[in-house]
């Protein structure tokens, strides 16, 4: 507190709060449109306050899918695969950034830079700019339709490699030391301390990496044609541009509330290592 | 930066360094690779015939009326996603840093959007925006402003932003807030102690400390605005109405997939690397000069 200037204070509650509101108010009306039924939806205006057919709406979207036939499928299938994709991608990114950050700050070998560099090629590619190519390949892997074709394009990290290498610079030389004189090998010397070391890094990008693995979009919808491998996010938007007679919002909004309820949680439950992880990947 | 002590071992390193690197080769060189060669040959529809061209796929690009429609979109949408964010999440940081009790609550609850994916968030405004059942547009219909964005393309390119913005917002607001609380209260103590007011602190002392992260932001909405907001448009309008929310990765992804016009973007997509590598290039350079600390 630098001076007491109470008016300043109460406005500057005032606009935060606005903020929140203004922040909040999209998903609150999405919660209030989950719980209604379609009659109610399809008066205007739409209420503001949460209605009574709650469990009904989640229910059939979770347990029967609606709509036409095309799209129609229990959304627990395609949580399941968002969950598989968000967990493979995760781990994945985290499992060869790590063992390639050791191998490039541990060992000395030829060609180390040359890696070095086209590792960092890849954090000036998003997939969005090579999407054509990228697809062509998958396909002629005949990787289409599939986990492994939906995960590991983009399992390649340039931010995990560095954030790791980062982190291995600091580690100081004299624990290296101390474990060849004992007799470590690179392998134990990884497994006993190295990897224990680094756990609030892991966590930090985990975070950051389930997020950004649950929220792929362009990349399940053009390899997924099969609807046994849908994801929730490609599903909703399925849904919503589905030319059908009127949406119906209940049930649409009752699956958008299902595909952001887990990267929201893992969002709020881990902050304290959401924000590291943030700050630190993109430095 | 080198370790000082290292292990020695012939193949481990490589062993190491493989799944990376071959994932880097297959799914990202190889195929940026195939964009540069396939943006200077001509095919027919079949894959038969090949011919070199040069830049002749660039050429027509750059005659092509759509394109320059779509670079002008690009350009307007992303000036207002950088702007209006920017401006609005460094607002409410400074409000959060300066309330003294409640930060951390608040801070919270305006974390979390970062979490929605781009294209839900497309739904979400989309649900509000609605024609038929949107309640903002009941609310403007009330005052007489027909809202329309299915029909209207300046509607929609607004509501395309709306979405963008506040999907972006929380990855502002957590930098903003994250560099104000690295500026030393003694210097703004100080500052106040020789009377300057707070509008006064902020724009002398606050705001030029903070110019570094500013700029860092600046970058990478920009580069949100050109290539994250993919989901965005296609969940939410698909380029339309009329092509007004056609932005350059849309328009990329619409002629690669469903126009089959291999070579345009092909094309396509070499400027856009090219635009990154600059920015990149831009960011790395400023980032470098501009830091005040």
């Amino acid at each position: 507190m630098i001076e007491n200037r109470p008016v300043l204070t109460v406005i500057s509650h005032l606009v935060v709060l606005l903020g929140v509101l203004i922040v909040a108010f999209p998903v609150w009306m999405t919660f209030v449109a989950s719980t209604h039924d379609q009659t109610t939806m399809l008066r205007a205006p739409i209420p503001l306050l949460p209605g009574s057919h709650l469990i009904e709406n989640y229910g059939t979207v979770l347990f029967e899918g609606f709509g036409n036939s095309a799209g129609r499928m229990p959304l627990w299938v395609a949580l399941l695969n968002s969950l598989i994709m968000a967990l493979g991608i995760c781990i994945g990114k985290i499992a060869i950034s790590i063992i390639s950050a050791f191998a490039i700050c541990y060992f000395r070998f030829p060609l180390r830079m040359v890696f070095f560099w086209m590792i960092f090629f890849t954090l000036m590619l998003p997939l969005e700019v090579r999407i054509v190519p990228t697809y062509k390949v998958v396909a002629d892997l005949s990787m289409l339709d599939s986990y492994p074709g939906l995960i590991v394009p983009v399992i390649a990290s340039a931010t995990a490699t560095f954030l790791f290498r980062q982190f291995f610079l600091s580690v100081p030389d004299e624990l290296t030391e101390a474990a060849r004189v004992d007799g470590a090998g690179p392998l134990r010397f990884f497994k006993d301390i190295l990897l224990p070391m680094s756990r609030t890094s892991i966590a930090a990008l985990f975070v950051i990496q389930f997020i950004y693995g649950w929220n792929q979009y362009l990349w399940p919808l053009l390899i997924t044609t099969k609807e046994s491998f849908y994801t929730v996010v490609m599903m909703l938007s399925r849904q919503v541009n589905t030319v059908d007679a009127a949406p119906h919002w209940g049930y649409i909004m009752a699956m958008a509330m299902l595909s952001m309820l887990p990267p929201v949680v893992v969002v709020i439950a881990m902050q304290r290592q959401f924000v590291r992880g943030l700050v630190e990947t993109e430095k | 930066m080198h370790k000082r002590v290292t292990f020695d071992s012939k193949i481990l390193p490589y062993l190491l360094v493989a799944p990376q690197v071959l994932i880097t080769i297959v799914f990202f060189i190889w195929p940026s690779y195939q964009a540069i060669w396939q943006s200077l040959i001509l095919e027919d529809a079949f894959g038969g015939n090949t011919r070199f061209v040069w830049f002749r796929n660039f050429e027509k690009l750059f005659e092509d009326d759509a394109y320059w429609h779509a670079m002008r979109v690009t350009v307007v949408f992303s000036i207002l996603v950088a702007g209006i964010g920017l401006a609005a999440s460094l607002l409410l940081a400074v409000m959060t840093d300066r309330v003294v009790r409640g930060t951390e609550v608040y801070r919270t609850f305006l974390v979390w959007p970062y979490a929605v994916a781009p294209a839900v968030a497309a739904v979400l405004w989309g649900f509000l925006f609605n024609p038929s059942v949107g309640i903002i547009s009941y609310a403007l219909r009330k005052i007489q402003i027909d809202f329309n964005y299915v029909l209207n393309g300046e509607q929609a390119l607004l509501v395309v932003i709306f979405a963008a913005c506040w999907n972006q917002f929380s990855y502002n607001f957590l930098f903003f807030l994250a560099g104000l609380q690295s500026i030393p209260r003694s210097l703004i103590e100080a500052a106040a102690i020789d009377g300057a007011g707070p509008s006064r602190r902020f724009w002398t002392i606050v705001f030029p400390l903070l110019s570094p992260t500013g700029f860092f932001l600046l970058v990478i909405n920009v580069l949100y605005a050109f290539f994250g907001t993919f989901g965005v448009v296609d969940a939410l309008t698909k380029g339309g109405p009329a092509k007004a929310t056609e932005i350059l990765v849309f328009k990329l992804y619409n002629d690669g997939f469903r126009g089959q016009d291999l070579g345009g973007s092909a094309a396509q997509s070499v400027i856009l690397m090219l635009v990154i590598v600059a920015l990149t290039v831009v960011q790395f350079r400023f980032i470098e000069r501009r830091v005040h600390y």
